[in-house]
């Protein structure tokens, strides 16, 4: 990405959304309280969301803070306050193991990061009147069209990760029946 | 005065249309916009405020405020007077940097939330963001980040009654927002669009009035077409059940009575806002408020028609006016009557909440979400799918498939009412263990416990 394009309006936009994402990510990983770095975490899912928007992807980026923001981040918290826990909570075992992990998949990452670097400035951003199948590129009309043409691959992978979200679902009612059982053996 | 209507930096600020005029004209009227629904919405809340306590005491056989000002009117601009004078008390142990930022975070997604609300049908004066083409469902991401204020300012305040009430509404809202979700999906179904304006446009008669020069070459205007074309009387029975149901679950978002579990006095004290005082209190008051406006709004825009009136002829100045100018009448119709109309949907649809919280009890919490997940949630599932159902039965038979729909309607409606009338009667002809096998059991249990064994 050159200089000029990064000094546009879409430039600083991404600008600020990517240092704001980052900064949030590191912020998860580095807060010591459990409350805090789940807030950080629901910045950083904003922060990709704007990068989305930035992006032309209106849908996506709505979607984004709908489903991870308001619901799957609520529940984090929900949980978290559940628990009450502190700072003492926090599992301090397996530290050797925790450390190679942590080791390596810096390694993994700075790998990647280098990888896009050297290869090339990849042009992503998508121009505001791009165009699928008829329809702005970014708009709900635009996704649905592409997701369910049977001519291209995407229905096939959609509509098994749905049926993979129907097989949690199913199994999350079952393990959480299974514990009433016995009450209502002995009653 | 025609000097400066014809002048250029006028016709650029307020006349021409959007595409033709300098970035600094684009950015003055969005800040327009942005101050007129700032007003409209946040200066809406101190009348709020005032009509419901008026219509409490109203229906509550008292008199309600009526000291301050005629019939009591400047009560809130007293209310508020006080709330900013009173000691601003922040607990010793509490969060600091979380428990300042709870109340902020409560206000202002509802003001975001303005920003897609059209108030007529003007392109470039309808809305704060007329274009946006997913304004729906900002709307929905919006509403679902408002209880972080809620849940943030029960547990930074450090205080068992504050966490317990945050708890109660992160799940509350949770469990609430997919009935509202799948009522506002059979409303998409309907008119198959996401943004604002359309959804508004789809309840009405559409007029294309072509603009000269300009790219965008028409302006969609809409005059009604009768409160019959609403959505909540579309595909009838479903958009009323939709309407039903979205009604429901807006009351439980808001978190007002009988939903108000997260700050029920008999229980928590004030829920999470214990600890608040001062204007931080009225930061959740003004949000709290200002929130109910929005989802109420939301409800008519989705529902009722928006800001058309319920007939035609309630929506205009009679053409036959000819002794104004036809510049005067389109301001009147469009600027005047239209946003009166969707003020007046908007408080007939409040004092319905009210009279809701002026008569029914509050639910226990295990009742709450029983209905959440047990009632409101299938029923709003089934809707979706017969919506859908009752709209390919249309395209394969005309009308009749409507018919056909509603028909399988009726009979699921009829097993389930008779599967919960067996129920009901298995359990009320049932001795008393089988009408309460967990209290009884729990309590045989806790008294075996503490009971030394005899023998």
């Amino acid at each position: 990405m050159t200089l000029q394009a990064l000094l546009s309006g879409q430039g600083l936009m991404f600008l600020f959304f990517a240092v704001a994402a980052i900064a949030s990510g590191i912020l998860v990983v580095i807060l010591q309280n459990p409350l805090r770095a789940a807030l950080s975490l629901v910045i950083n899912l904003f922060s990709v969301a704007g990068l989305y928007l930035s992006l032309n992807a209106y849908f996506l980026a709505t979607v984004q803070v709908i489903v991870y923001a308001g619901a799957i981040m609520v529940l984090f918290l929900f949980v978290i306050m559940l628990l009450n826990m502190g700072q003492a909570n926090l599992n301090t075992s397996y530290r050797g193991v925790r450390t190679i992990i942590a080791f390596s998949s810096a390694i993994g990452f700075g790998g990647l990061m280098s990888a896009v670097a050297l290869k090339g400035q990849p042009n992503v951003m998508l121009p505001a009147d791009a165009m699928v199948t008829g329809s702005s590129a970014g708009s709900v009309e635009g996704i649905g069209k592409v997701l369910y043409n049977p001519n291209l691959p995407w229905l096939f992978a959609f509509e098994w990760t749905s049926f993979l979200l129907l097989v949690a679902v199913i199994g999350a009612v079952v393990l959480a029946g299974k514990r009433q059982q016995p009450s209502e053996d002995k009653a | 005065m025609t000097d400066l209507l014809n002048s250029p930096v006028w016709r650029d600020l307020f006349v021409n249309s959007a595409d033709q005029i300098p970035w600094y004209a684009e950015f003055v009227r969005s800040l327009l916009r942005f101050v007129i629904a700032l007003a409209g919405g946040l200066g809406s809340v101190p009348i709020l405020v005032w009509l419901e306590r008026r219509l409490l005491g109203f229906w509550q056989g008292r008199l309600g405020p009526n000291r301050v000002g005629p019939f009591g009117l400047l009560q809130p601009l007293a209310d508020a007077l006080k709330l900013m004078m009173k000691e601003d008390i922040t607990p010793t142990n509490v969060d600091k940097t979380l428990y300042y930022l709870a109340p902020a975070i409560a206000l202002v997604p509802v003001i975001c939330s303005l920003t897609v609300l059209p108030w007529n049908s003007s392109s470039d004066w309808g809305a704060v963001a007329p274009h946006l083409n997913v304004g729906i469902l900002f709307l929905l991401a919006v509403a679902s980040i408002e209880v972080y204020g809620v849940i943030l300012a029960g547990w930074s305040s450090n205080n068992k009654y504050s966490l317990l009430g945050g708890l109660r509404a992160s799940s509350q809202v949770i469990s609430y927002e997919l009935g509202m979700g799948l009522s506002i999906i059979a409303v998409l179904l309907m008119t198959g669009t996401l943004a604002m304006q359309e959804l508004v446009h789809s309840q009405t008669i559409v007029t294309n009035v072509p603009i000269p020069d300009s790219n965008y070459s028409v302006w969609t205007q809409s005059v009604s077409a009768g409160f019959w074309n609403w959505n909540i009387f579309k595909l009838f029975p479903f958009g009323l059940v939709a309407a039903v149901v979205y009604m429901i679950s807006m009351i439980a978002e808001t978190n007002r009575a009988p939903f108000d579990l997260p700050e029920a006095e008999t229980e928590l004290v004030a829920g999470f806002h214990t600890e608040y005082t001062s204007f931080k209190f009225a930061m959740f008051f003004m949000g709290e408020y200002a929130n109910m406006m929005i989802v109420s709004a939301i409800c008519v825009t989705l529902f009722l028609g928006g800001y058309t009136a319920p007939w035609g002829i309630l929506g205009q100045l009679p053409a036959s006016w000819t002794f104004f100018p036809s510049s005067v009448l389109n301001f009147v119709n469009h600027v005047v009557i239209a946003p009166a109309w969707l003020f007046i949907k908007l408080y007939t649809l409040i004092s319905f909440f009210i009279l809701v919280r002026a008569s029914q009890p509050r639910l226990r919490y295990d009742m709450l979400m029983h209905f959440g997940w047990k009632v409101l949630l299938p029923t709003a599932l089934a809707n979706v799918v017969l919506v859908a159902t009752s709209m390919a039965l249309q395209q394969l038979f005309g009308a009749v498939g409507h018919f056909i729909a509603v028909g399988i309607a009726g009979c699921l409606a009829t097993i389930v009412l008779w599967v919960a009338y067996l129920h009901w009667k298995a359990r009320k002809s049932g001795d008393e263990a089988s009408r309460l096998p967990i209290r009884r059991e729990s309590v045989v249990r806790a008294i075996a416990a503490r009971m030394p064994v005899e023998d």
